[in-house]
């Protein structure tokens, strides 16, 4: 009862940030909350595989770099007014890219974790790197499409009745998307799928032997969770109104984990703390200095070390059950 | 043998470089019979059980489960087929409790789990039929709701018997349930499958002699990869294979 109060508070906070931000005569405090959310909703992605399914995936800067192509390429397409392939018209509507967004990174999951998912262990965290390398290079060498200087987009997503070109309804559109996302991923880790997945992480072997070949379940949690992250992706082209290879890029996979890592495994709020502590850190410590990620690491290491369970254990110890 | 036994293993061979594991391996499972299977340490108890259970593929030989070859297929389809394991060294998910575990056990024996809303953990139709399985393994209530890891180990056993009977088997192999208990544990567990007896056909794999002599319809003595003989619990004790086979390991049968 206590946690619900306080979660309803906390979402209250967040929707009356724009104006709080106004107040304080801030308003750069909008596009970082933006970032957090949008950050939040891959972390919250990744830890579905990661935190409740045991699969350590490093490669999911794929997703999130493919979720904002497919924001930028159809801006392009809408702007040059050329047939994508001869067959796609371009879009700047809202659905149908963050809808293309999604489609691309849930295909695209589907694919790569077929193959990945027939690996344990070390060789899955090599596999997942692997192939987000590749996509990295790939789009590195697309010329077509800005290369490695990567791809403007003048235009932010339209939808009727929003108008994305204000930070504070952009931000509104992202944390609704995240609360949505999180609703959904905590029915889905309680349901009897979310219990496959998390007894596939503790013994595969139990799994079999109770008749449940645990890859087909391991495969869905690949791809909703490349879905979202990939959501994520297309969010974020939106926000910084541009795409490059550096979204993809094997140190943004790394960023990911660290914010599951940092807030909680397994946990449902835990990646939205570690996407806030982690974007919020960034963003003041760079600030401070340029050799922000000195100090950074660190912390890191002290929340990771003493507290076992992450931001999320550590909030439990001040707030028990 | 008849032909209408439950399982057949016939033949089987398994080498592990100059070892061979299994050398010739014929054994058969009637319906209903609690089956032991017996034998000195290194007889090759353990590759057997996972060749059974389709952990280890055999170089040569079947294995037929109610007539159908089975000899290929994987793990998890077996346990679809009605043939269910138990593990030695149990396998729980130790995260969760007692109970869950079990309902984790009737989820997966009522099908596919690709359902992805309803609340799986408040759902007492998964949840009253694990409780009922728990106390026919012989966990007491008040223990169901305890983690998994932090059981003792006579009551990890219990629910590894539970989740092993949750696909309502037609063959339970027992992988030495005994071991590691202590001996009231032992008893009680040896009173568990006597109860269970005659409701499913047991192949038992035990090192605990007593329980076994107590419990067994068969015994199958198995020595070096094949075995050397197959009856009632007198005519195993009096067979002079048997007894030298056992005065090496200077184990008295």
């Amino acid at each position: 009862m206590r946690d619900r109060l306080l979660l309803g508070l906390a979402l209250l906070l967040a929707i009356a940030l724009p104006w709080l931000a106004e107040a304080a005569g801030s308003p750069a405090t909008v596009s970082l909350a933006t970032r957090m959310a949008i950050y939040a909703i891959a972390a919250a992605s990744l830890n579905l595989v990661l935190g409740y399914g045991g699969l350590v995936s490093f490669g999911h800067a794929a997703y999130f770099g493919l979720g904002g192509y497919a924001v930028g390429i159809l801006y392009a397409h809408w702007r040059s007014e050329e047939l994508l392939l001869g067959l796609i018209p371009g879009s700047i509507g809202l659905l149908p890219t963050l809808g293309a967004a999604m489609l691309l990174g849930g295909a695209s999951a589907a694919v790569l974790g077929a193959l990945s998912l027939r690996t344990r262990g070390v060789q899955f965290i090599m596999i997942t790197l692997a192939f987000a390398q590749m996509l990295f290079f790939l789009f590195v060498s697309l010329k077509a499409y800005g290369g490695d200087d990567g791809l403007s987009i003048r235009r932010r997503g339209e939808f009727p009745g929003l108008d994305l070109r204000a930070p504070a309804q952009l931000y509104w559109l992202c944390l609704g998307l995240l609360v949505g996302w999180l609703l959904l991923l905590w029915r889905v880790t309680r349901s009897r799928f979310g219990q496959v997945l998390a007894g596939a992480r503790q013994s595969e072997r139990r799994m079999a032997a109770l008749g449940v070949s645990v890859y087909p379940y391991r495969l869905v949690a690949f791809v909703i969770s490349g879905m979202g992250t990939a959501l994520a992706g297309g969010l974020m082209a939106n926000a910084l109104r541009f795409v490059s290879p550096d979204m993809m890029h094997w140190a943004k996979s790394g960023e990911l984990m660290i914010m599951v890592i940092l807030g909680g495994l397994g946990t449902l709020l835990g990646p939205v703390l570690g996407a806030i502590a982690l974007v919020g850190l960034e963003n003041w410590l760079s600030a401070w200095t340029e050799h922000w990620q000195f100090i950074l690491g660190p912390i890191l290491l002290a929340v990771v070390l003493f507290g076992r369970g992450g931001l999320m254990a550590l909030l439990r110890r001040v707030l028990p059950a | 043998m008849s032909g209408g036994a439950l399982l057949r293993i016939e033949g089987l061979e398994k080498r592990f470089g100059g070892l061979r594991a299994s050398d010739g391996l014929d054994l058969d499972v009637l319906p209903g019979e609690l089956h032991a299977l017996i034998g000195p340490n290194g007889a090759g108890k353990s590759t057997a059980i996972g060749q059974i259970t389709g952990e280890i593929p055999p170089d040569a030989g079947r294995i037929l489960f109610e007539g159908e070859d089975i000899t290929r297929l994987p793990p998890a389809r077996r346990v679809r087929r009605g043939l269910s394991r138990s593990f030695q060294i149990v396998q729980l998910l130790d995260d969760e409790t007692a109970e869950a575990n079990a309902a984790l056990a009737v989820q997966a024996a009522q099908g596919h789990s690709f359902r992805f809303w309803r609340d799986a953990t408040r759902d007492e139709g998964l949840r009253a039929p694990a409780r009922a399985l728990l106390r026919r393994a012989g966990l007491p209530d008040a223990r169901h709701r305890v983690l998994a890891a932090d059981l003792a180990a006579g009551e990890r056993k219990q629910v590894e018997l539970a989740l092993a009977l949750a696909a309502s088997p037609r063959l339970l192999l027992l992988d030495e349930p005994m071991a590691g208990l202590g001996a009231s544990e032992s008893r009680a567990m040896t009173e568990t499958l006597r109860g269970l007896k005659g409701q499913v056909a047991i192949l038992l794999v035990e090192h605990d002699m007593e329980a076994v002599f107590a419990l067994a319809d068969r015994i199958s003595v198995l020595v070096y990869g094949r075995v050397i003989a197959t009856g009632t619990a007198a005519e195993v004790r009096a067979n002079a294979e048997v007894r030298a086979a056992y005065l090496t390991e200077e184990e008295g049968v």
